[in-house]
């Protein structure tokens, strides 16, 4: 399929150079923070905020795909937007490989650079008035390659991703199916050889078969070019395929975090549990008799109190509702925020002591 | 009218759509059968057909941009050569539907208990406060909470899921014997999306209801299906129990199906097994077997000839010449 | 086909499969649309004779003649009979058709020019930005066009150059709002997200991305405010506040003509025929761009 040699598109692994070292995560978030002001009645009453992302931490090791799952009004999407700074956070920091985003040592266009995003609608992610070189060409043209060096870059990517150029480069996105503009959302966001992409539901919307072909092709790709992945899905199953570690997210907040396999085979917060037995059983002798949870996920408009979960968890407790559980990570990048997990945070379940816990 | 006969027979039925520039066959010689408190999955990609043969069994296509051919025949009436006025009769009471949006069937300056107490009065003459009786135990049945209250609620106010609900108690207002199902469960919550398929199953249990589910998720097929056809580029090309049909696929394009579903079977790192080229383009289909493309075991025979359905055992049938070389496990 | 300067050790002898541009398929779409090539035909007519008018005509169109004031159509000489003032109706329709014409379309181009801008701007800055800049096209837009044009023209008199400012100014508005909803709309599109994602600057952006976008529809909506344009410029011209006789103007005409309703009915309407057929044509046009442009995939 690639019958380009490596000169052409003048890669080095990282075209920018890995500025922390290995044990520097590439991304780590601190407390983020973005609420929605619902609007305002004519008395300039509010009717409230959408507490869509309400303090978040969590890091992104390099090399790794770092799966992030969760339901209506988790905040996955806005997390992502957040990241790449669609979105301005009310409160938090972004570090990029050890340094502050938006800072003076890394400015918010060279962070650009180094991510970059995958959107879900793959129709509406490219401009159809451009043809499909002229879409993956314009990156790198902003950050000053000149014009048909950009093109030949973007030929050759679109090459890479399995789409031979004599045959798209010049056409428009409305002559392609979806898993090829898929395709070539990918290659535009190679463009400027980036160390992390997010992919925000990247292959929700494709056919099954389709969704395969790329999924084969962000893994050839993470070898080949050395990144970095967070993959935002809805798809447990495609989750568990392709990530290291997963991050669940519930209301705003991280409810547990950790290694894919571990925390698949045995998770520990109740709405994990909830969440992963939700997945339709594949053994038509073996059929889910139980909903795990009833209702619907609520709106992050007015959380309850104390561990949002509290209202719909089966091991809820009166402590539940008054004590918010902080998640913490330890070094291997596992936690789970729930208070039958803290040491003697007032739940019958708790762990008594540190070794208890271990 | 015995219990062994079919509840529904959808024979050949073709479905032609002139519209566009040139005319496209979206379903081909569609043959299906399914029973009385029987829940039959159509299981496909784009271009498969799925949507459009069930859409036809209500007849919801434009008259004057689609045509019709073959039969269908739900409780010996055959809904393709049904006069106008007993097809709103047939829609609702006999047959009727629900939808992956709810937000898009449901009017939207109506309540919701409006909407159903219309529904039931269309077809039966009673009282409102009867109307609005049955519109209860309806809500009851599909379990909203606090059903009372919810009546009174317009589609907005509800959440994906109790729309959901509030779309399948609209649809069995007039006690149908089939309900239709397209991609109801899609747009859910995986949370959401179980308890509306146990939902269904329990439905189906307690009314007796035949249920046809279009969907392209396995999964859910799976949990909710008896039997399952796929379907592709317009016509079914395996069909058979569920058990069957996960245990033993044959046909090609089912069991490449199969294997590129990313499970947790498949180790880390491995890379999926793909069907290449893309789904198939309904309105320039090649002669012979849609497959043949995309399929490793294709010969120069399989795109000669549309291959007919071979039974494989009473209740599974497989449309494909290359049987022979698919009767391993996946 | 192309030849391009490509590594050797690349792919050889390329030829790239070009697809048929945006406005290749729109005129395409557009000539399968017979009612809109007729009326762009009509069009295409009617700028033939406000261009060639003078040759065309078989008359002076100043040359009164106190004899043959009002001739009914089919008078010797006089196909279309004559207005008040002896002077030849064909005549004076065809040469008015350019002065017709250019107080129609002009303060609709004017006003595409500034208007777009204005609502790009608005639509694309977002935020207190665009609530200054709709606020105060609001003010403008709670006026009836009428009334608006004619006040404008109150204030600034009579005469050619001053309907056409004030026409233009009643245009702003509306094509500011509609350029603003249609950037608003194409901003919140993933594709703009993206091209932020990449760390392009606004103007960058907007260059780039959607005014390519936005310019199509925006100039499909001002072609239907040409028809308006028309009428109101002939509204003026009516009410003295626009064209000075004795120059030929089809509104003006109606003006001058209105008396003669009671002796040649049929002459005095033929400048509001003029007025109807034109509005027509460029309505139906923009109606067929429109179509043309809805490009579905």
């Amino acid at each position: 399929m690639n019958t380009h040699t490596t000169q052409s598109m003048d890669i080095t692994p990282h075209a920018h150079a890995d500025v922390g070292g290995p044990t520097q995560p590439l991304l780590m978030v601190q407390d983020l923070i973005k609420h929605f002001a619902l609007p305002k009645d004519i008395l300039g009453r509010s009717s409230g905020v959408v507490r869509a992302v309400d303090g978040i931490d969590f890091a992104v090791r390099k090399g790794e795909t770092l799966g992030v799952v969760g339901e209506s009004g988790c905040g996955k999407s806005t997390t992502a937007r957040l990241l790449m700074n669609l979105t301005v956070p009310d409160h938090g920091d972004i570090i990029f490989d050890g340094q502050s985003v938006g800072s003076k040592e890394l400015s918010l266009k060279e962070f650009r650079r180094q991510a970059q995003m995958v959107f879900q609608d793959s129709y509406a992610s490219l401009n159809p008035r451009l043809t499909i070189e002229d879409s993956v060409a314009f990156a790198p043209q902003v950050h000053g390659v000149d014009k048909q060096a950009a093109i030949d870059r973007a030929r050759d990517l679109l090459a890479r991703v399995g789409l031979d150029p004599r045959r798209f480069a010049e056409r428009y996105p409305h002559e392609l199916s979806g898993g090829q503009r898929q395709r070539v959302n990918i290659a535009r966001a190679l463009a400027l050889q980036p160390r992390l992409i997010i992919l925000d539901e990247a292959v929700s919307a494709l056919d099954k078969s389709v969704e395969a072909q790329v999924l084969n092709l962000l893994l050839d790709l993470k070898e080949e070019f050395g990144l970095t992945y967070v993959f935002i899905s809805h798809d447990l199953n495609v989750v568990r395929y392709i990530s290291d570690r997963v991050m669940v997210m519930y209301l705003g907040q991280v409810v547990e975090i950790g290694d894919c396999e571990t925390l698949f085979e045995s998770p520990r917060h109740p709405y994990t549990r909830a969440l992963l037995s939700s997945v339709p059983s594949m053994d038509p002798d073996n059929r889910t008799e139980e909903p795990p949870l009833s209702g619907d996920p609520p709106n992050p408009i007015n959380p309850p109190s104390g561990c949002r979960f509290h209202t719909r968890c089966v091991h809820a407790e009166s402590v539940c509702s008054t004590t918010m559980p902080k998640l913490v990570t330890d070094a291997q990048g596992t936690g789970v925020a729930c208070l039958m997990h803290v040491v003697r945070s007032g739940h019958s379940a708790a762990p008594l002591s540190e070794q208890e816990a271990a | 009218m015995s219990v062994e006969e079919n509840f529904v027979d959808i024979r050949n039925l073709s479905v032609t759509f002139t519209g566009g520039r040139k005319p496209v066959k979206a379903v081909s010689g569609v043959n299906l059968k399914v029973n009385r408190g029987e829940v039959v999955a159509l299981i496909g990609e784009s271009g498969s057909g799925k949507s459009v043969t069930l859409r036809s069994i209500l007849r919801l296509h434009n008259p004057s941009r689609s045509k019709l051919e073959g039969q269908i025949l739900v409780g010996g009436q055959d809904v393709v050569a049904m006069s106008s006025g007993t097809l709103s009769d047939f829609r609702g009471k006999v047959a009727s539907m629900i939808f992956q949006e709810p937000l898009l069937a449901l009017d939207p300056v109506y309540t919701v208990g409006e909407q159903i107490i219309e529904a039931i009065l269309r077809h039966e003459s009673m009282s409102k406060s009867e109307a609005r009786a049955r519109a209860l135990s309806l809500f009851e049945r599909v379990r909203i909470p606090s059903p009372e209250r919810r009546l009174d609620a317009y589609p907005h106010e509800m959440s994906g899921g109790m729309r959901q609900r509030a779309m399948i108690s609209l649809a069995l207002a007039s006690q149908p014997k089939l309900l239709l199902a397209d991609e109801p469960t899609t747009a859910l919550d995986a949370t959401v999306q179980i308890q509306i398929l146990l939902l269904l199953r329990e439905l189906q249990r307690e009314l007796g209801l035949s249920v046809i589910f279009v969907t392209h998720d396995l999964g859910a097929a799976v949990e909710v299906a008896d039997r399952i056809a796929v379907m592709y580029a317009g016509r079914i090309v395996e069909e058979g129990s569920t058990r069957t049909l996960m245990r033993s696929p044959r046909h090609p394009y089912t069991r490449a199906l199969l294997k590129s579903l990313a499970h947790g079977s498949v180790s880390k790192g491995t890379r999926l097994e793909t069907i290449p080229g893309s789904p198939p383009d309904v309105s320039a289909l090649p002669p012979g077997c849609v497959f043949a493309d995309r399929c490793s075991l294709a010969l120069e025979s399989c795109r000669q000839t549309i291959p007919e359905i071979v039974t494989i055992s009473p209740g599974h049938g497989a449309r494909c010449l290359r049987l022979d070389q698919t009767d391993q496990p996946v | 086909m192309m030849n391009i300067a490509v590594n050797p050790a690349k792919v050889p002898a390329v030829v790239f499969e070009k697809s048929t541009g945006y406005w290749q398929n729109v005129s395409q779409r557009f000539m399968r649309d017979r009612v809109a090539v007729f009326a762009a035909i009509v069009i295409l007519i009617l700028f033939a004779m406000a261009i060639f008018g003078n040759q065309l005509a078989p008359h002076d169109p100043f040359a009164a003649s106190i004899m043959k004031r009002l001739k009914p159509i089919g008078f010797p000489g006089h196909w279309l009979g004559t207005d008040e003032l002896g002077r030849d109706m064909l005549t004076r329709l065809i040469v008015g058709t350019k002065l017709s014409l250019f107080m129609g379309i002009t303060p609709v181009v004017l006003a595409f020019c500034i208007g777009s801008v204005i609502g790009i701007i608005a639509g694309y800055a977002g935020g207190a930005v665009n609530t200054l800049i709709m606020r105060t096209i609001d003010v403008f837009y709670a006026f009836p066009s009428v009334l608006l044009a004619i006040a404008l023209s109150g204030v600034l008199g009579a005469g050619i150059t001053n309907s056409l400012i004030s026409l233009t100014i009643v245009f702003i508005p509306p094509i500011a709002r509609v350029s603003e909803s249609v950037t608003t709309q194409i901003r919140s599109r993933d594709f703009v997200d993206a091209a932020r994602a990449s760390g392009a600057n606004a103007f960058t952006i907007v260059r780039v991305h959607v005014l390519g976008n936005v310019l199509g529809p925006i100039f499909v909506y001002a072609t239907s405010l040409i028809a308006v344009s028309m009428i109101l410029a002939s509204g003026l011209s009516f009410l003295g506040l626009g064209v000075k006789p004795p120059e030929p103007e089809w509104g003006l005409m109606l003006n001058t003509l209105r008396t003669a309703i009671y002796v040649q009915p049929w002459i005095a309407a033929m400048p509001g025929v003029m007025i109807f057929i034109t509005s027509i044509a460029f309505n139906l046009l923009s109606d067929g761009l429109r179509t043309a442009m809805e490009i579905k995939n």
